[in-house]
């Protein structure tokens, strides 16, 4: 009798994630927000044979060009193709948030849901010591992880997911705390459901949307916290280049190329902005399905 | 609000400044590898190491290290740089009023332009203004801030020689020339904060316009900006001052790039050039000090938000 229950629950909820997904598709800044992702997903992808040069060719002699027919976006101090190296750069730009992302995750969501489903003292434990990491100034602490672990793409943004991660850990654990107080939780607590089988069961899928949420958010401040690390010259080191490092040459040669300022400021801007509009459309349309 | 308030408020601050001692103190120990070769750097000599090892005491149990670092750092003593040898103490008060200057006059933009925008967005719900001031806000919560600086720098700077593009003017050399160095760093560093608080200030306003006691106060004859200032402001400050406290540390982190953007010789540039040295005692400084000031200010926050909102007094 009471797996028959179980089994009904389960394809229950399938057709109400599909329903989240189609919300979102009628929504036409979910739409553009997506699509622009995806484009640059695709660029990233066949970079090579997109870009109209080789993004490390040096043409000494064209240095700090502004637009032109045959380097739409200029040429940088070493008159290497701007448009190029924004094309060569569009995979970090998706590829560091996640892995900071990815890193809070880790961390964040496992001790979230043992906090939160476990209560007392580990909860007591956990939320004080997020309480600390969230005090501090994000960027500072994440500069004194990359003074420990050395400068570098990977380890600036494994510094950032640390970061984040009380973030995370907030989100799912508020969820999880609600989810536990739920009477089909104890219902199936009752029933003899391992704590394993009720996580993933009942908790994740009632957690996905906040956490969904925050995620989304949080890949656009991941990005623009890489911009900065990078600018600053203690994310990607040379010769490979981001957006962040692009703006760095252009600063310093803004008396005399002032345009090369515009080209990779915009990428980054519509990326976090893609990001952070998927993640308000979410929050949106969950918020409407709970009150409707 | 009643004393045991207060002082659970401030038992709760300390607890989190003491996690907050252990995780900066525990930055040095994870260095990788043996911590005095890795401060002692690539070409350090046995002897140096040796030496090293002693005086920072990492021949000791960690626990002592950790009650002997502890209780200097209580008596004000952050150590000595590895790199000049100075007090990282003075280090650190030698550059703050830049800092300090930078974010205050941020915070001021943020809340200036925030509160008026939003309010006006809120009054005029559905208007061009208020799908405007939205618009905006999206941007500008997206907008890299060094970039904008970049972008502010143009116009001012590169372009036309309006502002100084570099450095900082203590308020001694005079209050117009100390402005004209830090409005353009403090705008760009404020910007998404006040792109934030626009929205926050937008939502609570409009809930406050449609409450009862406001229909109340507008037939009772309160038009304009003695409604506003009188009823609306107040309710509505009180979100706002919570993301105030959460932003401050934000700020704080962003004067970082900020400050290498502007060549201002702030607490951000001390920790970078510290970072770029393999300086870790003064890095260490610097993430402590910085968590202390945002612990502190949101503890005042928190005290403030009770001020202001006597239902959570109790």
């Amino acid at each position: 009798m009471a797996t028959t229950t179980i089994a009904a629950a389960v394809p229950l909820r399938r057709p109400r994630r599909a329903t989240l997904l189609r919300v979102l598709l009628r929504r036409p800044s979910f739409v553009v927000a997506a699509s622009f992702l995806l484009l640059l997903v695709v660029v990233a992808v066949f970079a090579p044979v997109i870009a109209p040069y080789d993004p490390n060719k040096q043409v000494l002699a064209d240095r700090l060009q502004g637009p032109s027919a045959q380097h739409w976006l200029g040429t940088d101090d070493l008159g290497r193709d701007v448009l190029s190296r924004l094309i060569h750069a569009a995979d970090l730009a998706l590829l560091a948030p996640l892995i900071s992302v990815g890193v809070a995750i880790l961390i964040g969501v496992p001790t979230g849901l043992w906090a939160g489903l476990r209560r007392g003292w580990v909860d007591a434990v956990f939320s004080r010591i997020a309480d600390a990491l969230l005090s501090l100034p994000g960027l500072a602490f994440a500069l004194a992880i990359v003074a420990v672990l050395g400068p570098g793409l990977v380890n600036a943004m494994v510094a950032m997911g640390i970061v984040f991660a009380p973030n995370l850990f907030r989100v799912v654990r508020g969820a999880a705390l609600a989810v536990a107080e739920e009477s089909y939780i104890e219902s199936a607590r009752a029933i003899g459901c391992s704590t394993a089988r009720i996580v993933w069961v009942h908790v994740l899928p009632n957690i996905a949307a906040p956490f969904l949420v925050q995620t989304t958010i949080l890949m656009g401040v991941a990005l623009l916290a890489e911009a900065s690390l990078s600018f600053l010259g203690l994310g990607v080191q040379p010769p490979d280049s981001s957006w962040g490092s692009m703006l760095e040459v252009a600063y310093q040669n803004q008396y005399r190329a002032p345009f090369a300022v515009l080209p990779a400021g915009t990428a980054l801007v519509l990326t976090v902005l893609a990001f952070n509009t998927i993640g308000d459309c979410i929050r949106d349309a969950v918020a409407r399905r709970r009150s409707a | 609000m009643s004393t045991t308030v207060i002082v659970r408020r401030l038992g709760g601050g300390v607890l989190v400044l003491w996690m907050v001692s252990v995780i900066t103190f525990a930055l040095i120990q994870l260095l990788p590898g043996d911590a005095a070769e890795a401060i002692a750097g690539d070409y350090a000599t046995p002897e140096d190491v040796e030496r090293i090892r002693r005086e920072m005491g990492f021949d000791r149990p960690v626990v002592e290290q950790y009650v002997r670092w502890l209780l200097q750092v209580l008596s004000g003593d952050l150590g000595n740089s590895l790199y000049s040898g100075r007090p990282v103490t003075d280090l650190i008060f030698e550059v703050a009023p830049a800092t300090i200057s930078l974010t205050c006059v941020a915070i001021v933009i943020a809340v200036v332009l925030g509160v008026t925008f939003g309010i006006i967005a809120a009054i005029r719900q559905g208007s061009w203004v208020d799908r405007a001031v939205t618009s905006l806000a999206t941007f500008g919560i997206a907008m890299p801030n060094f970039w904008l600086l970049m972008l502010l720098l143009l116009p001012f700077t590169v372009m036309n020689n309006w502002l100084p593009a570099t450095g900082y003017a203590p308020m001694s050399r005079g209050f117009g020339t100390w402005l004209s160095h830090i409005i353009l760093p403090a705008t760009a560093l404020g910007l998404a904060s006040a792109a934030e608080l626009a929205r926050h200030a937008r939502g609570s306003a409009a809930d406050v316009l449609a409450r009862p006691y406001i229909r109340t106060a507008r037939a009772r004859g309160a038009t304009g900006s003695w409604l506003i200032s009188r009823h609306v402001l107040r309710n509505a400050a009180i979100p706002v001052v919570t993301v105030l406290g959460l932003h401050v540390g934000r700020l704080l982190g962003g004067s970082i790039v900020i400050e290498s953007v502007a060549g201002i010789a702030g607490l951000g540039t001390l920790a970078i050039n510290a970072l770029l040295q393999r300086d870790y005692v003064t890095v260490q400084g610097f993430v402590l000090f910085s968590a202390v000031v945002v612990v502190v200010v949101n503890l005042i926050v928190d005290l403030l938000y009770g001020w202001l909102n006597p239902k959570v007094r109790a």
